[in-house]
């Protein structure tokens, strides 16, 4: 039994087994968190050695489906795990057996399983059309968990993602007709003989994907869905969904299409994710509620991704700055899932605990929750990019790549994001502290949900103090510049 | 023989781009969700036509968009109930649920 398939493979058994479970469906968690993580560590361990690769029923490409996973995916597969499992034990504070009777906790575990086995599967796959069919997996998922927020904003999130997969979809079909092939390697191969046709398709892939990614000015429907969820939702919706998108369309271009991208393209990747953070960062500092400044928080961090495409020259040419921009976008997406995975569930927390969302709601919150408001603290830390978090690893290779390169406008970007990052962040931490008293809180549903934002927070932190070995795996995966280590990127 | 079926292939695939443009303008110029929905099915069928189209050639048929569309109607079919079956319960229950779903409230 491939590793690769049991990890695309356990989270869509456990989803069939939660089916089956119906009200005993939540206790599945305890088997699945530490089963799937154990899987994912050993695939890191296994993919430290060497790549590791596998085919649908030992049917190669063309005629077969490939799965691989890189040092990349390796751990970003980690990564998703810890995630997802902390979320989803976090979770049985609401939707566990211990809770009142609800429709929602029979739906929310089915639900939870499917959007892990789409993100599992969207990571191992190399395929466009086994992409298309996990991503909508994914997506099915994601809009049906929003609607436990708000209806309205699910359907509006429902229709960016049918357009985008529509889009998606279209720009697969065109490149199956220019190259006769859907897999990522064979198309690397087959490309240089119809470009037209093939910058054509890519254009669709890319524009679905951007709108399912949520780049700015395709953002609009994220704050409302991801603000309005439930707390564990938001966490899963804001940490891994929109990752996945990124993952494929960044694996399109730096992995089938190198070499397609020119100038033109790069540019607008970089002046779109320069804005998404700009834009982001300021509707953040004026939000009032504090899910909606995390929410916004979220699009201003997804610019940061698509600031990669111009540090790392589009992957036609390995520059010796590509390994340090292409470990920034690992450590960013890595870090940026544990973080904003612990910022939504401590904001959840303190929310109910405070009987109110908005941020003035929190005054001197942290004399009564202090477990929780320190996890909010690590979180914060990560995400403003500050040492020694997984998030300052992100933000300084990719400084470093910026300057390397000569592009110092996307260095000052960078700066600035991190400063208004630390500017809206410090909002909700500041009256975390402010007055004398202590406030009355209502006490949460168990004592140990603390303990989930806690983890997440140390995870980030820890992924900056411990960067040495994920930063060589997700490397490893690179042709050329793939020797050059952390001090060799350096100027 | 061979000239009919690559002929055939373009008429399919025509068809589909022109599938495709409809299902798009109506997709953008409506707002209700169920003709919007409707739309999008107008624009996956113009999709799947046109993918049916360019497996024709002169050398024959490619059974390999046969079996993806196949795939990819499940795909869409399901899509398109769930997204019907929200709709629905956005038009009777409004945005947020009264409390009967979620049970007791909770972080």
């Amino acid at each position: 039994m491939n590793l690769l398939f049991a990890l695309a493979g356990a989270p869509l058994a456990f989803l069939l087994a939660s089916l089956i479970a119906g009200r005993h469906g939540a206790r599945l968690i305890w088997i699945a968190a530490p089963v799937i993580t154990a899987l994912a560590f050993w695939l890191a361990l296994e993919t430290h050695a060497r790549p590791q690769g596998g085919a649908l029923g030992g049917w190669m490409p063309p005629l077969g489906i490939a799965l691989e996973a890189d040092g990349l995916g390796a751990v970003l597969l980690l990564t998703c795990a810890l995630t997802a499992s902390v979320t989803g034990l976090f979770a049985l504070g609401r939707y566990g057996g211990a809770r009142p009777e609800s429709a929602r906790r029979y739906t929310f575990w089915p639900l939870f399983y499917g959007l892990w086995a789409g993100m599992n599967a969207v990571l191992v796959s190399r395929d466009l059309f086994n992409l298309y069919v996990a991503i909508e997996l994914l997506s099915i998922c994601a809009v049906a968990l929003a609607a436990f927020g708000s209806r309205q904003a699910a359907v509006n999130y429902m229709m960016i993602a049918l357009a985008g997969s529509l889009a998606y979809l279209l720009g697969a079909v065109l490149i199956y007709a220019a190259l006769g092939t859907l897999d990522m390697s064979l198309i690397a191969q087959r490309a240089p003989e119809a470009r037209a046709s093939v910058l054509i398709a890519a254009a669709l892939i890319t524009g679905g994907l951007m709108a399912k990614t949520a780049l700015f000015p395709l953002h609009g429907w994220l704050p409302p869905a991801h603000g309005a969820a439930p707390t564990a939702v938001s966490a899963l919706l804001s940490a891994l969904v929109v990752k996945a998108s990124f993952v494929i369309l960044a694996r399109v271009w730096f992995e089938g299409l190198p070499g397609l991208a020119g100038a033109g393209v790069i540019t607008a990747f970089g002046v779109l994710g320069a804005a998404a953070i700009v834009y982001g960062s300021v509707l953040a500092i004026t939000q009032t509620g504090l899910k909606a400044l995390i929410a916004y928080s979220t699009v201003a961090q997804l610019g940061y991704l698509f600031l990669v495409f111009p540090l790392a020259g589009g992957g036609e040419s390995a520059t010796p700055w590509t390994a340090g921009a292409w470990g920034a976008m690992g450590f960013h997406l890595s870090a940026h899932m544990l973080a904003k995975a612990g910022l939504f569930l401590a904001a959840g927390l303190m929310i109910y605990g405070a009987g109110g969302g908005r941020i003035a709601d929190l005054t001197g919150l942290a004399r009564a929750m202090p477990v929780t408001s320190l996890a909010f603290g690590l979180c914060a830390v990560s995400l403003m990019g500050l040492p020694p978090s997984g998030g300052f690893m992100a933000k300084y290779l990719m400084l470093i790549a910026a300057l390397a390169s000569g592009q110092w406008h996307y260095a000052l970007v960078i700066l600035a994001g991190g400063l208004m990052a630390a500017a809206y962040l410090f909002k909700p931490l500041a009256r975390l502290f402010a007055g004398t008293g202590t406030p009355a809180i209502r006490a949460l549903p168990h004592r140990s949900m603390a303990l989930a934002p806690l983890v997440l927070g140390a995870a980030a932190i820890a992924l900056g103090l411990l960067s040495a070995e994920p930063y060589a795996l997700m490397v490893s995966g690179l042709p050329e510049a793939g020797e050059a280590g952390l001090e060799e990127a350096e100027p | 023989m061979t000239e009919l079926l690559a002929e055939r292939g373009h008429v399919f695939a025509l068809t589909g781009a022109a599938l495709i443009a409809l299902g798009f303008y109506g997709f953008m110029a409506q707002r209700a969700v169920i003709r919007r929905l409707i739309s999008f099915n107008v624009i996956g069928s113009g999709v799947f036509l046109l993918f049916g189209g360019t497996g024709y050639s002169a050398a024959g048929v490619d059974p390999v968009p046969q079996a993806l569309i196949i795939t990819g109607i499940v795909v869409a079919l399901a899509l398109t109930a769930f997204a019907a079956a929200l709709a629905v319960r956005l038009a009777q229950g409004g945005d947020r649920d009264d409390g009967t779903d979620d049970g007791e409230a909770g972080p």
